[in-house]
């Protein structure tokens, strides 16, 4: 795809072709949209797209007009993973803030909601808090380290010229259109699926050129094993394929509405959105992040990986397992009572190979655990790991009917999406984030190793608020619901157990405010990092002096 | 297409899924353990601390 | 030479994962559309008329499914608290399910003939008018803002597409019986009943009879749910039936 012709100066590019052609039939598919559509929602949402896709073109003509840009030149990609860099943080931020928006609703509905403007109301923010943190921001953290570590690992660089270039862009735009789309109250109301099927189109395609991309350069690497952090991340964006198509199969009402109707019914569409929704789970918040695990502890302890074949192990029995175990989130349903047996059954099994990765990824530091006081991302990586092995086990034990029972349907769920959100995913991106500056930057270390300790303990204050607050509340407001007093009447109404959460959606807002708290000193530092000492700041303009 | 029966696809569940799972983890256990695969993954290893260039 | 093998390593391991991962769902969804019983037969089920359809909407756009669930599990106090155990055939003609995932706020599987349209009205608009402890968000927009229902036709549609069994008859009066759900005492009113049966509630859901506005839409649904199947007919431990 790279390779000229050989004679005249001039290089003919495929990608610098198709990339740009499939830009301006976006751009016009948008403008159209907005001329033709009689929704205002909709006729928005096309201006959106076409902006968003006018930008990119422009930013093409910008970086290839005339010129091969430097980053071309250099053995590895590294713009397209420090954009990455850039992006996964402004969306942190932005996606956090949500949060926290989203817990002061829930504390003081008399301050936070605002009557008659129904974009700021807590159903449509909530999808696009959910969004923003888990594809906003987590998407991009998988895209920028799965870029790096490809090229590192494979000894190549990344394959398709502009390819990752698009990838980048086209994801964002993705992002841009769906989170936009729900403030005007576009979705599909499935939960991590929300997105109407215009935006699922465009994902699909930008899925593909990743898949590319990120393949390409395996298949053309130096080295004869393929390290296993790429196993993970490949299963990650194979698997998030499959499920992003099979659960988005939709018709509209009409190629001018946002509205669709899903293919699939009731029964049938409740399970395959939660084989969807799980395996979000299971292959991107989790298959994906421990090829970050992968290589980022091993890279900063300067030790592989405690046992290579434990890997494997982990790997193939992970992604054999995590598929079956959607079915746990609709426990005493109207799903049939075999699925929910089966997928009760192997959320159980699945505790076991968690708790292999966490072993691997825990014990990498034997010999070494003085690191932990010394290095402080070392240990955010470290502890984010022992996040991963606590959410893995709340699972499975969550998932076990009797216990279901009681914790379905409260915020118990809640705290355990946050321990796993924030302890794991969040954790294990920082401590990525704050490796790749430096490294991307070409600085020697970090602005402030003080400000890191800052970080670490003021969002891990945060973190444990949070999810012992829900705890409490989630068990509680269970218990609540199935009392019974002494004449064998149900002791609460609903809106008693509403009240009973008032104080511990204060000390939960408070946990979220500190876990924000924690990122915004975390932009600082890295803010700080990249713009310190002037002699080094002329070097980082110029990267491939850092190769 | 004739319908299955509720117990008929229990039968079936309860039988293969556990000969499939069983089978699939003891092809990645002999894969990873197999003598001669030792040095290949000793070497895969340390891919990610040979790298030099950032 | 070398580099076919590294070739072939690669995609060796990228159908390997694509077979694993495709299996388990396979075996796993694939039977929901092929065993007996995954649905109850049951009467009263019957498609949503366009009022209800733009109501069910309305919930979609709003995020009302991130609050409330419509699925009562079949367990002791939610049966005695929210009504029967929802059947998977209450939910047959969802496109896509609303089952929800969380009860911020309480199941509303059996909302329907619970509460006024008044109470809705002014819970809608201001929730902590009639429920103290509430904190749901205001939807005053609701009352305020016309029902546009020019795609009520291509809604029917395309619901039809996707397998809602509306007849010819049901799709070509999409416009006039979504209109007549809230002229009660009409020849309309009349025709809505005719195509969608006798239990359709027929008002003016929203106070406002100048108009029909999406609050009119949103608690039509409302007023809808959990009303339809006759549990009186239903037998829950018929062959078919069984789970």
């Amino acid at each position: 795809m790279q390779t000229a012709a050989s004679e005249g100066n001039a290089p003919w590019r495929f990608d610098l072709f198709v990339l740009p052609v499939i830009l301006g039939l976006g751009a016009f598919a948008g403008i159209l949209e907005a001329a033709r559509s009689p929704d205002p929602a909709m006729q928005a949402q096309g201006w959106t797209f076409a902006l968003c896709m006018m930008a990119t073109g422009a930013w093409y003509l910008w970086t290839y007009a005339g010129r091969t840009p430097r980053d071309e030149l250099t053995p590895y990609a590294n713009d397209v993973v420090r954009a990455g860099v850039i992006a996964s943080m402004f969306w942190a931020v932005a996606g956090m803030a949500v949060g926290l928006i989203l817990a002061l609703q829930l504390s003081f509905p008399h301050w936070f909601y605002f009557a008659g403007e129904a974009w700021t109301n807590f159903g449509r923010l909530r999808p696009l808090h959910t969004s923003a943190v888990i594809f906003a921001f987590g998407g991009n953290v998988l895209i920028a380290t799965s870029f790096y570590v490809v090229q590192r690992t494979s000894r190549a660089r990344l394959w398709g010229g502009s390819l990752p270039w698009f990838v980048f862009w086209g994801y964002n735009t993705f992002i841009v259109l769906a989170g936009t789309g729900y403030l005007l109250g576009i979705t599909q109301s499935k939960e991590y699926a929300e997105p109407e099927w215009y935006a699922d189109l465009w994902l699909t395609v930008v899925w593909v050129c990743y898949l590319l991309t990120f393949l390409g350069t395996i298949i053309k690497r130096k080295e004869s094993h393929i390290y296993v952090a790429n196993w993970f991340y490949l299963s990650f964006i194979v698997t998030i394929a499959m499920l992003h198509i099979v659960n988005n199969l939709s018709w509209p009402v009409s190629l001018l509405q946002s509205q669709s109707y899903s293919l699939f019914s009731g029964v049938q569409s409740a399970l395959t959105q939660w084989w969807y929704g799980h395996n979000a789970v299971g292959f991107f918040l989790t298959a994906g992040f421990l090829g970050i695990m992968y290589y980022f502890i091993p890279k900063r302890a300067e030790r592989p990986i405690y046992s290579y074949r434990l890997s494997i192990i982990h790997f193939w029995s992970l992604i054999f397992i995590y598929i079956w175990a959607g079915p746990h989130h609709l426990l005493y349903t109207a799903l049939p009572e075999w699925a929910q047996t089966l997928g009760m059954t192997f959320s159980i099994i699945l505790w076991m190979p968690s708790w292999g990765g966490m072993i691997n990824g825990l014990m990498t530091l034997s010999g070494a655990w003085d690191k932990l006081r010394t290095d402080p991302v070392l240990r955010m990586l470290v502890v984010s790991v022992a996040f991963y092995g606590m959410s893995t086990f709340e699972g499975p034990v969550m998932s076990v009917k009797t216990v279901n029972a009681l914790s379905h349907y409260t915020n118990w769920t809640i705290g355990h999406v946050h321990s796993g959100a924030l302890g794991w995913v969040a954790y294990v991106s920082f401590g990525a984030i704050y490796c790749l500056v430096p490294w991307l930057w070409g600085k020697k270390k970090l602005y402030s190793n003080a400000l890191v300790e800052w970080h670490f303990w003021i969002s891990t204050l945060g973190i444990v608020l949070y999810i012992t607050s829900m705890w409490v509340a989630g068990i509680m407001q269970g218990l609540m619901w199935r009392a019974y007093n002494e004449f064998g009447f149900l002791e609460y109404s609903f809106a008693e157990a509403v009240q009973a959460m008032h104080p511990y959606y204060i000390i939960r807002a408070a946990g979220g405010g500190l876990f924000l708290a924690g990122v915004l000193i975390m932009v600082f530092n890295l803010w700080k990092t990249v713009r310190q000492d002037a002699p080094a700041q002329a070097a980082a303009l110029v990267p491939e002096a850092a190769e | 297409m004739e319908r299955w029966a509720y117990e008929e696809v229990l039968a079936f569940t309860r039988s293969w899924d556990a000969v499939y799972f069983t089978a699939m983890f003891a092809v990645a256990l002999v894969y990873a353990y197999w003598p001669k695969n030792k040095a290949k993954f000793d070497q895969a290893a340390r891919i990610p601390l040979e790298d030099e260039g950032q | 030479m070398k580099h076919e093998k590294f070739e072939r390593n690669s995609i060796l391991l990228l159908v390997g994962i694509l077979i694993v991962v495709a299996i388990g769902g396979a075996v796993e969804i694939a039977p929901l559309f092929w065993v007996n019983g995954t649905i109850e037969k049951i009467s009263g089920m019957r498609p949503y008329t366009p009022l209800e359809l733009e109501g069910q909407k309305i919930y979609v756009s709003e995020g009302c499914n991130v609050c409330h669930s419509q699925m009562i599990r079949s367990l002791r106090d939610e049966v005695e608290r929210y009504g029967h155990y929802s059947l998977a055939a209450e939910s047959m003609y969802d496109h896509p399910f609303l089952w929800g995932s969380e009860r911020t706020g309480p199941d509303l599987a059996r909302v329907g003939g619970k509460y006024s349209d008044e109470w809705h009205r002014a819970h809608l608009a201001d929730p902590r008018s009639v429920v103290p402890e509430s904190i749901m968000p205001p939807y005053v927009h609701l009352e305020k803002t016309p029902l546009d229902y020019r795609d009520i036709r291509q809604m029917l549609e395309a619901s039809r597409d996707v397998g809602v069994p509306y007849t010819d008859d049901q799709i070509a009066n999409a416009q006039a019986d979504l209109e007549a759900q809230v002229a009660p005492d009409t020849d309309g009113a009349d025709a809505l009943k005719k195509r969608y049966g006798a239990k359709v509630q027929v008002r003016d859901f929203d106070g406002d009879p100048s108009q029909i506005t999406k609050a009119d839409a949103l608690i039509a649904y409302l007023q809808m749910l959990g009303t339809l199947v006759d549990f009186k007919t239903y037998q829950a431990d018929a062959p078919g039936n069984r789970r």
